[in-house]
C-alpha cells in the first residue's frame, strides 16, 4: 500500500558527520558489494570495465567547497536515501511496490510488483532512486534490512554496510523516534539538519554540520623578538644581510 | 528531465483524445452535431483511438510492461494511479454512448447522459495526468498552478480541431468547432505565454546550499562529481536544454502549435464547406505537432533538485 502509514514509534536512520568525513568513498563501495547480492541482487553494472562504465549506486559521495577565502571548507558529502516521514516517492507509486515500513520507517521498494514507471525517482528530491535498466525495476537504499536483523550475523556486524565500513567513524546507524539513543544524542548535541527542509519530506537521515574552527591568519614567518641563544642570534643575523 | 518520446505521446494523444470524446460528450447534450448515427460511431471510436494511442505508448517506457496492469491499485494515494483507473473508466460511458447513439439516437436521454458522463470522464483523466506533474515539488517548473489549466485548455483545443476536422471530411458544418478551436487555442496560448513568464520569472526555492545544508559557513560550490560518467540520475533528471534553442523552440510552439492552427481554423470558417475538408485537417495535425514540441520543451525546461548535488543551477 503506497499510502502512509502512521508515524510509528520506531525511526531507524543515519546520521552522518560532515566534519569528519574523509570522502574515501568506502561507504560507497561497501554498498555496492553487500546490496549486489542481498536483499536488492544484483545492482547491475554495465560496461564495468570498458569505456563509460554505468551501473547502480545506492550511495553516491560528493564533495564541496562552502564558503570563501580562509573560512572556506572542503566537505565530503555521502548522499543516499533518507528514509523520509513524508516519502513523495511512496505516495506516487502506482502500484503499492513503494512503501515505507510501519515497524521501522524503512522506505523499502518490491522488486516483484515494481513496474518501472519511475516516478519515485522523479517524485525524490535527492536523487536517492537509481532505475536498474537491467533488471527494469526501482533501487534504493535499504538501510540494510537483511543486516540489521540478520541474527546470523555477529552482533556489533547487525548495522548498515555503510555505517560498518566507515574508517572514520563518520556514519551512525540507530533509532531517531528515540530521544534517548546514542544517534539522537549526537543529533541534538552537534545541531544535526535536515537536508532540503523546505521540501516537507521530513528526512530522517540527519547530517551533522563540519566544526567550526579557529582560523589561523598569522603568516608563515613570524619575526621573533631578539633574544635567547646568541648563536642562533647571529645565525638570524647573518642570514637577514 | 529527459523528454522521453513514449511520455510525451502518451500526453499529446490522450489529451487529444480525451478533449475531442468531452466536445462529442458536450455538444451532443446541446444537439449541435449532425443527426448521423456512423458519425457518432466513428468519431467517438476515433477519440478513443488517439487516446489509446496514448495510453499504449505510456506502456513503451515501463520496465515492465507485462505488469502494467497494477497500476490500477493504488488509486488512494497515486495521480498516476488515478490516471490509469479513470483512462479504463472512460471507456465504458464513451462506448456505451457510441452505442446508444447508434442505436436508439443521439437525442433521447441515455445517449446524452453517457455522452456527459464520457465527457466528464475524459477531462478527469487529463486532470489526473496534470496532477501527476503539477505535484512533484522537486520539479519546480511542474509543481505550478497552471499547468493542470493548460493541459486541460491544450486538450480541449486539440480535440474540437480533431472535432471540426472530422465534421467538415464528413461533409457537415465545422463551422461551430472551428469558432470553439479559435476561442481555446486563443485561451490556451494565453495560459501557456503566462506559463512561459512566471517559470522564467520565479527564483527556485532549493538551493545548493540548502540541499547540502552547508549554507551556513558560505555559498557552496561542487568540487569533485561521485563519479566520472553520467548515471541514471544525470540522463533521467539532468536533462539540459540550451537557453537559445529553449527561446527558438518556443517559437516554433507559438507557429505550430497556435498561430497555423488557428489561422487554418478561420480560414475554414470563412471558406466554408468543401476547401474546410482540406484546411481543417491540416490545423488538427499541425497543431498536435506543434502541441508535441510544446509537450517536449516542458519535459526539457523542467529541471530537478537532484541535480543541485551535482553543482548545477535549477
Amino acid at each position: 500500500m503506497t499510502s502512509i502509514p502512521p508515524p510509528g514509534a520506531k525511526k531507524l536512520g543515519l546520521v552522518i558527520d560532515l566534519d569528519t568525513c574523509v570522502g574515501c568513498h568506502a561507504c560507497a563501495v561497501n554498498c555496492k558489494e553487500w546490496n549486489t547480492s542481498g536483499h536488492s541482487a544484483p545492482l547491475t553494472d554495465f560496461s564495468a570495465y570498458q569505456d563509460h562504465p554505468d551501473g547502480v549506486w545506492l550511495n553516491r559521495v560528493h564533495t564541496y567547497e562552502a564558503g570563501i577565502g580562509p573560512d572556506s571548507r572542503t566537505v565530503h558529502f555521502p548522499r543516499s536515501c533518507l528514509h523520509c516521514e513524508d516519502p513523495p516517492c511512496v505516495t506516487v507509486c502506482p502500484t503499492g511496490a513503494s512503501y515505507k515500513r510501519a515497524e521501522d520507517g524503512i522506505v523499502l521498494v518490491n522488486a516483484d510488483i515494481c513496474i518501472g514507471c519511475k516516478l519515485c525517482s522523479w517524485a525524490c528530491p535527492y536523487g536517492a532512486r537509481e532505475f536498474d535498466d537491467d533488471q527494469g525495476v526501482m533501487r534504493k537504499c535499504t538501510l540494510c534490512i537483511d543486516r540489521i536483523y540478520n541474527t546470523n550475523l555477529p552482533e556489533q556486524e547487525r548495522q548498515p554496510a555503510c555505517v560498518n565500513t566507515c574508517p572514520a567513524r563518520a556514519r551512525h546507524f540507530g533509532d531517531l523516534g528515540d530521544p534517548d539513543s546514542a544517534v539522537s544524542k549526537l543529533v541534538a548535541e552537534r545541531g544535526g539538519f535536515d537536508l532540503m527542509p523546505e521540501m516537507d519530506c521530513k528526512p530522517v537521515n540527519k547530517y551533522l554540520p563540519p566544526r567550526r574552527r579557529p582560523v589561523s591568519m598569522a603568516p608563515a614567518e613570524v619575526p621573533r623578538p631578539a633574544g635567547g641563544n646568541s648563536v642562533l642570534r647571529w645565525i638570524d643575523r647573518v642570514l637577514s644581510r | 528531465m529527459n523528454p522521453t518520446f513514449s511520455v510525451i505521446v502518451l500526453t499529446v494523444a490522450s489529451g487529444a483524445g480525451y478533449g475531442m470524446l468531452a466536445w462529442l460528450g458536450v455538444l451532443n447534450a446541446f444537439r449541435l452535431l449532425p443527426d448521423s448515427p456512423w458519425f457518432g460511431v466513428a468519431t467517438v471510436l476515433v477519440s478513443l483511438a488517439l487516446s489509446a494511442v496514448g495510453l499504449l505508448s505510456s506502456t513503451l517506457h515501463l520496465g515492465h510492461p507485462e505488469r502494467a496492469w497494477r497500476a490500477v491499485s493504488q488509486w488512494r494515494s497515486s495521480w498516476l494511479s488515478r490516471e490509469a483507473v479513470m483512462a479504463l473508466l472512460t471507456n465504458l460511458p464513451a462506448l456505451g454512448f457510441a452505442a446508444a447513439w447508434f442505436l436508439a439516437g443521439r437525442a433521447i436521454g441515455v445517449t446524452v447522459v453517457l455522452g456527459l458522463l464520457a465527457a466528464a470522464c475524459g477531462l478527469a483523466t487529463v486532470a489526473c495526468q496534470a496532477m501527476i506533474y503539477a505535484t512533484l515539488r522537486p520539479i519546480r517548473q511542474w509543481c505550478n498552478k497552471l499547468v493542470l489549466p493548460i493541459l486541460l485548455l491544450l486538450a480541449l483545443f486539440s480535440g474540437v480541431a480533431w472535432l471540426a476536422a472530422a465534421l467538415a471530411v464528413a461533409g457537415h458544418s465545422a463551422r461551430l468547432a472551428a469558432a470553439l478551436g479559435v476561442v481555446f487555442g486563443i485561451a490556451a496560448l494565453l495560459a501557456k505565454l503566462m506559463y512561459w513568464r512566471r517559470i522564467d520569472a520565479v527564483l527556485p526555492v532549493a538551493t545548493m546550499e540548502s540541499a547540502t545544508g552547508l549554507g551556513g559557513i558560505g555559498p557552496v560550490r561542487s568540487l569533485e562529481s561521485p563519479h566520472t560518467e553520467e548515471n541514471y540520475l544525470l540522463r533521467e533528471m539532468g536533462y539540459a536544454i540550451a537557453r537559445k534553442h529553449a527561446a527558438r523552440l518556443r517559437q516554433i510552439v507559438l507557429a505550430l502549435g497556435f498561430f497555423v492552427p488557428v489561422a487554418l481554423l478561420l480560414a475554414g470558417i470563412v471558406a466554408g464547406v468543401t476547401p474546410d475538408r482540406i484546411l481543417l485537417p491540416i490545423a488538427a495535425v499541425v497543431g498536435l505537432l506543434g502541441i508535441y514540441i510544446e509537450r517536449w520543451l516542458f519535459f526539457a525546461q523542467a529541471t530537478h533538485t537532484v541535480t543541485l548535488y551535482y553543482g548545477r543551477r535549477v
